[in-house]
């Protein structure tokens, strides 16, 4: 294997584009280094980004954030002002792992990892965040949703990588949560999971909604009826029940050694609901 | 494959190594620095016991690569004394029998001490999320905790 | 040896809480466990396992990793001998298949280069032609007459006819008339229980650096819980004598008996006598859980009849374990243990042992009699609910005491499983109020306790310090409690006196670390060559004041004449008749060898509050009280770390942990993301309280305590969960899937 620091963007991208063997991107590596040890891949090129500028930083951009891809996760949970304006977001990235994990896992990473259960992805989705991507032949945005294709896979072409995540700004009186599902408290993967972002009016009634939700399909799944059911609504019983019913009618998981079929879909609508009220009180609503 | 060169600084000393581009920095402490103090419990981040320090953030060891540690600075268990002085802690952990086998302690301590720096009067409840991914089997964890907690204490009024 | 009356005498050194010995290697990283050393030279072993549950092994093609640069030996089961004794053989065959794979993971060939990672790329050129067999791991399937056979010829001749051959054993156990037992109750219930097999979790995975010339002279620095066990294990798979072995116990990160065989050893001797170096072998996690010796699985029928006023008629339970791909009798333990809490007129237990397509078990702290108690306890528990009784009265009720016959044979000496029951009916945690969703259970734990031979050799330096020869790994600080013993007994400062572990050259035979034996057996050992070191002190002083040897008593750590008609002569301190040693007769020393017996028995009583989420099944641990008799606790500390590091690996097995095997026989979970064992967040404080019922059978009246505090905490969180959650759950672990289903339907 070859390891490669490159001088910038474009020289990392040509990199990977020109490697004709198997070639990874080491941000944190808490990916990566778990497959390399499982003799899962077998890199000819690791080409690590994480010196690349910007890469570690957390910058105030039109109202939200840009936050570099190599930022961890215990970054991203002592930045306060993020905190404030995305509480789901950063949530979900400070669940992954350990404490040692979080020096090093990077949202980016978990998004590219392709995990169906990636603990930062369901909120990004929620929270419309947009992926930076650099390539051969320059920059383009992609939303967020967009880049997990399926267990283990994304949409990034050959010599692709994520540079940085944009969180766009919110109004007052919105907010998001994320719940998972583990066995134990702690260093499990999710057997299943949601994220919720509301925004309310003045008097508390939902005028937009979004809900995703994780290790219950190939991909993360953004619920748009699950959404809709919460619009117009103070989170009363009916809409909830809404959200419920379609958080369970999207979901699609598969029974292995974490959960089951019926436990999945179940919970994963137990946690839409309690994400919701979560993000509802955030937003300063009052049930 | 070849070696590659790295140089870093360990425990307050520079130190220098060749490695292989795929062996981990745990890998690299224990065969080519004799520094065998972090443990390999699972090579895969899911027990803590290989915990280092690598540039004021606690991490495992297994999951960093060696040539990571280019220009970085690692603080191990060796480093964590200082001469035949013993940090409160590694004391504390004694007095209080806060280890029985105590290969997963080594991890615990940086891990620990890591905790104390951040945030030096935690909860109980904090204290046992920081060291989730530190897996004890010995002990339960209960004599750990309250270690942890009289060494703080310690720290906080010394 | 007896249960010294004059030990009612207040001790000085056994009870405190002392520093332990090894403690500032540990918290340095200095202490150096199995994988620390290397040697000059040293090769890196690697082993090839088969990624099937069962298959023939037809043919190994090594060639191509022969040619591997780097790569200086290859060995497979051809280059192990084939001991007569079948025990022996196992173990051999376990260390490298012979004609079939018996279980994924099975190892099959091994090679040792120059570096670890040319012996990962020499073994994927190995090249294994199977034929691939149909595989069984679910015991009660592979009880079935036309299930896939394991191994052949293995049964005993106990076992009925026409039964499936990988049934191997058959017991049996108690005593009365069942059907007038039941017949007597106003209420039975039965119930059938399934457990999934659990590993020990030790977070050191088993290493070994090992040497062996050509002609069988060898040595071996490995993690283990018995050195002795290890040579004999190699001596036998290598076919050299053990006196030319010399294996020395590293400082062991965990064992709980998972590391009381060999696994990694006689592969490392094969190899190093084949490459002429030094050969490292560490096991990856994986392999620990695929190929080192998890727990049994089980399946089992319990059924008990109760009186409306709570006294139990009879008792019956039918267990059947699988202890993996050979011949086990860890249901022998389960068996005896399942009722062993208490008085029955009429009860009986039924153990079967039938080989599945899983590594080969071996001991898990109090093997047998957790998942036995579980379903005894769950059942005495749900009859308790049924009649509307209090379950501590009911314990109480029906509780052995002195006197008692045994469900499994012996009459009980003093006991405390009525201290430890009555003092759970007195804690604070017994009456403390729950909320919605909350439960409260408890359940009752025992384990026999073992003696077993045992050597002690103690000097007396000519310092006045004395050194403590043992050879019992230290699992749990036992150095510690063995130099206290010393110390107490002898009347010295605690740190006067230091123990080491010795390699097995250097002392006679020991028996492994295991049936919570040490503080016990060693312990008994050790006091028994102080007092002869005394008696020899007591000699020579004798001589130099001319006067008989009885007339001469040791008292606190010095001699001294006995009365007043022994004459005027000052105290001589240990210190002070060491020093003069060479005068009086040379270095002075005591010594015991011994097969111990009088082990107590240790009960315990576990209570523990839980809260079931009712949307997920998630269930979270409230409060836990441990209470437990130890005998005499010669380290207070030590004895609560046992009491709490039994009770979570209790919980631990009740809650999350299990094999999870696919339908190709192959295990799901190898790792310790997938196999969850507790972590600290997971827990609350454990509580812990101790009661002293001393044992007849030793000088202070210890008795183990390692192992029956994982006994409990499967039917305590069972019948907690029941009062939370309104359910029974008969299946192990209560994960939440399982417990959701059955709370939702």
């Amino acid at each position: 294997m070859r390891y490669v620091k490159p001088e910038n963007f474009e020289a990392a991208a040509r990199l990977l584009r020109d490697e004709d063997g198997v070639s990874r991107i080491l941000a944190g590596g808490t990916d990566v280094l778990v497959q390399l040890k499982a003799e899962v891949v077998e890199p000819d090129l690791m080409v690590d980004i994480k010196h690349l500028p910007g890469m570690r930083d957390i910058l105030a951009e039109d109202g939200g954030f840009r936050i570099g891809a190599a930022v961890s996760g215990a970054q991203m949970g002592e930045h306060d002002a993020l905190k404030a304006l995305w509480p789901g977001v950063v949530e979900g990235v400070e669940l992954i792992g350990s404490s040692q994990v979080q020096s090093r896992a990077t949202m980016a990473g978990n998004l590219c990892t392709g995990s169906p259960s990636g603990d930062s992805v369901p909120a990004m989705v929620t929270a419309g965040a947009v992926a930076r991507v650099q390539g051969p032949g320059g920059i383009r945005d992609v939303p967020v949703v967009d880049i997990p294709t399926g267990p283990g896979k994304n949409s990034l072409a050959k010599g692709e990588f994520i540079t940085s995540i944009f969180l766009p700004a919110r109004p007052d009186r919105a907010s998001d949560a994320y719940l998972r599902f583990i066995p134990r408290t702690e260093m499990d993967i999710a057997v299943s999971s949601a994220a919720v972002s509301l925004e309310l009016d003045g008097d508390g009634v939902v005028t937009a909604a979004h809900v995703a939700i994780g290790a219950v399909a190939p991909t993360v799944l953004l619920v748009k009826d699950a959404g809709t059911a919460l619009i117009r609504s103070k989170l009363e019983e009916a809409a909830i029940a809404g959200l419920v019913a379609a958080v369970e009618a999207a979901c699609n998981p598969i029974t292995d050694k974490r959960g089951t079929i019926e436990f999945r879909t179940k919970t994963a609508g137990v946690l839409a609901k309690r994400a919701a009220r979560i993000a509802y009180s955030r937003a300063g609503g009052q049930a | 494959m070849k070696t590659i060169p790295v140089e870093t600084t360990i425990n307050g000393d520079s130190a220098e190594f060749l490695c292989h581009a795929d062996e981990s920095l745990l890998d690299v402490l224990r065969d080519r620095l004799g520094l065998t103090g972090a443990k390999e419990g699972c090579g895969t981040g899911d027990c803590g016991a290989c915990s280092v320090m690598l540039n004021g953030r606690v991490v495992c060891s297994c999951l960093v690569l060696g040539v990571e540690a280019q220009g970085a600075e690692i603080e191990t268990i060796e480093g964590m004394a200082n001469g035949e002085t013993l940090h409160p802690l590694q004391r504390v952990f004694i007095e209080e029998a806060a280890l029985q086998c105590g290969v997963c302690t080594p991890g615990i301590l940086v891990a620990a001490k890591a905790l104390l720096e951040k945030n030096p009067d935690p909860t109980d409840t904090e204290v046992r999320y920081w060291l989730a991914g530190n897996l004890c089997r010995c002990t339960g964890y209960d004599k750990i905790i309250k270690a942890v907690q009289i060494a703080a204490a310690e720290m906080r009024g010394a | 040896m007896a249960f010294d009356v004059k030990a009612e005498r207040k001790f000085k050194v056994v009870g405190t809480r002392v520093a332990r010995p090894d403690g500032i290697d540990k918290v340095t990283g200095k202490a150096a466990y199995g994988a620390d050393i290397s040697a000059p030279g040293m090769l890196h072993g690697r082993i090839l396992r088969s990624p099937h549950a069962h298959a023939r092994i037809r043919a190994i093609d090594v060639s191509e990793a022969a040619k591997l640069a780097g790569v200086k030996a290859i060995v497979t089961g051809a280059d192990l001998a084939q001991p007569e004794d079948e025990a022996f053989a196992d173990v051999a065959i376990n260390c490298l298949a012979r004609d079939k794979a018996l279980y994924d993971g099975h190892a099959v060939a091994a090679v040792a280069a120059t570096s670890k990672s040319i012996a990962k790329r020499a073994i994927r050129l190995i090249k294994v032609d199977y034929e691939v067999l149909p595989h069984v791991t679910d015991v009660d399937a592979a009880m079935k007459p036309d299930a896939p056979v394991v191994q052949e010829g293995r049964a005993l001749e106990n076992v009925p006819a026409g039964m499936s051959q990988n049934v191997t054993t058959r017991y049996q156990f108690g005593h009365g008339d069942l059907d007038a037992g039941f017949a007597k109750a106003d209420r039975i219930i039965e119930r059938s229980f399934k457990t999934a097999a659990t590993h020990q979790g030790y977070i050191e995975p088993q290493a070994c650096l090992a040497s062996l010339g050509n002609d069988g002279r060898g040595e071996v620095w490995c993690c283990t819980q018995g050195q002795y066990m290890v040579r004999a294990n190699c001596a036998a798979a290598l076919g050299v004598e053990e006196s030319q072995l010399r294996i020395t116990a590293s400082e062991i990160g965990g064992g709980f008996g998972g590391k009381t065989s060999t696994f990694i050893e006689p592969v490392a001797l094969a190899l190093s006598r084949k490459a002429g170096k030094p050969v490292k072998i560490v096991m990856t996690r994986d392999e620990v859980f695929k190929a080192t010796g998890p727990t049994i699985s089980t399946s089992m029928d319990i059924r008990i009849g109760m009186t409306r006023d709570g006294r139990i008629t009879a008792g019956r339970g039918e267990l059947r374990y699988s202890g993996g791909a050979y011949p086990n009798e860890t249901v022998d333990m389960g068996a005896q243990a399942a009722f062993a809490a208490y008085d029955l007129e009429a009860v009986e237990t039924v153990g079967w042992n039938a080989m599945t397509n899983r590594p080969k078990e071996i001991p898990y702290r109090a093997p047998g009699a957790p998942t036995a108690i579980y379903a005894v306890e769950s059942v005495v528990d749900e009859l308790c609910q049924a009649l509307g009784l209090d379950p501590l009265d009911v314990r109480l009720l029906n509780a052995a005491r002195k006197g008692t016959r045994s469900s499994y044979g012996p009459t009980f000496n003093e006991i405390g499983l009525v201290a430890t029951l009555e003092a759970a009916k007195a804690h604070p945690h017994y009456t403390a109020p729950l909320g919605p969703n909350q439960g409260r259970g408890l359940s009752c734990g025992f384990w026999f306790n073992f003696g077993g031979n045992t050597c002690v050799s103690l000097n007396i330096n000519d310092d006045g310090t004395v050194g403590v020869v043992e050879g019992n790994p230290d699992i749990g600080g036992s150095r510690a409690s063995i130099s206290m013993m010393a110390a107490e007994e002898l009347g010295v400062p605690y740190d006067k006196v230091r123990t080491v572990i010795a390699d097995t050259s250097s002392l006679g035979f020991n028996d492994i670390t295991d049936g919570s034996r040490v503080t016990f057996a060693v312990g008994l050992a050790t006091i028994e060559a102080a007092r002869a070191a005394i008696k020899e002190m007591c000699g020579r002083v004798a001589k130099i004041w001319d006067i008989d040897e009885d007339a001469v008593i040791w008292e606190d750590g010095c001699a001294k004449p006995a009365g007043p008609n022994a004459g005027t002569h000052p105290p001589m301190s240990l210190a002070e008749i060491a020093a003069i040693a060479s005068n009086t007769g040379g270095p002075i020393a005591g010594h015991h060898e011994v097969n111990a017996d009088g082990a107590g028995v240790s009960f315990g009583v576990h209570l523990c509050d839980t809260e079931v989420d009712p949307e997920t099944g998630a269930t979270k641990i409230l409060r836990y009280t441990v209470f437990q008799d130890a005998g005499k606790a010669v380290h207070p500390d030590y004895v609560e770390g046992q009491m709490q590091g039994g009770a979570v690996q209790g919980i631990g097995w009740a809650l999350n942990e299990e094999y999870i095997y696919g339908e190709d026989g192959r295990l799901q979970n190898a790792g310790l993301l997938d196999y969850r064992v507790p972590v600290a967040s997971d827990l609350p404080d454990i509580e812990t309280v101790i009661l002293e019922i001393p044992n007849p059978g030793h000088p202070y009246g210890v008795r183990g305590v390692g192992e029956t505090p994982i006994v409990p905490p499967l039917a305590a969180i069972a019948n907690a969960v029941s009062r939370a959650a309104g359910v029974r759950m008969t299946e192990l672990p209560m994960s939440p899937p399982r417990l959701l289903k059955a709370m939702t339907g």
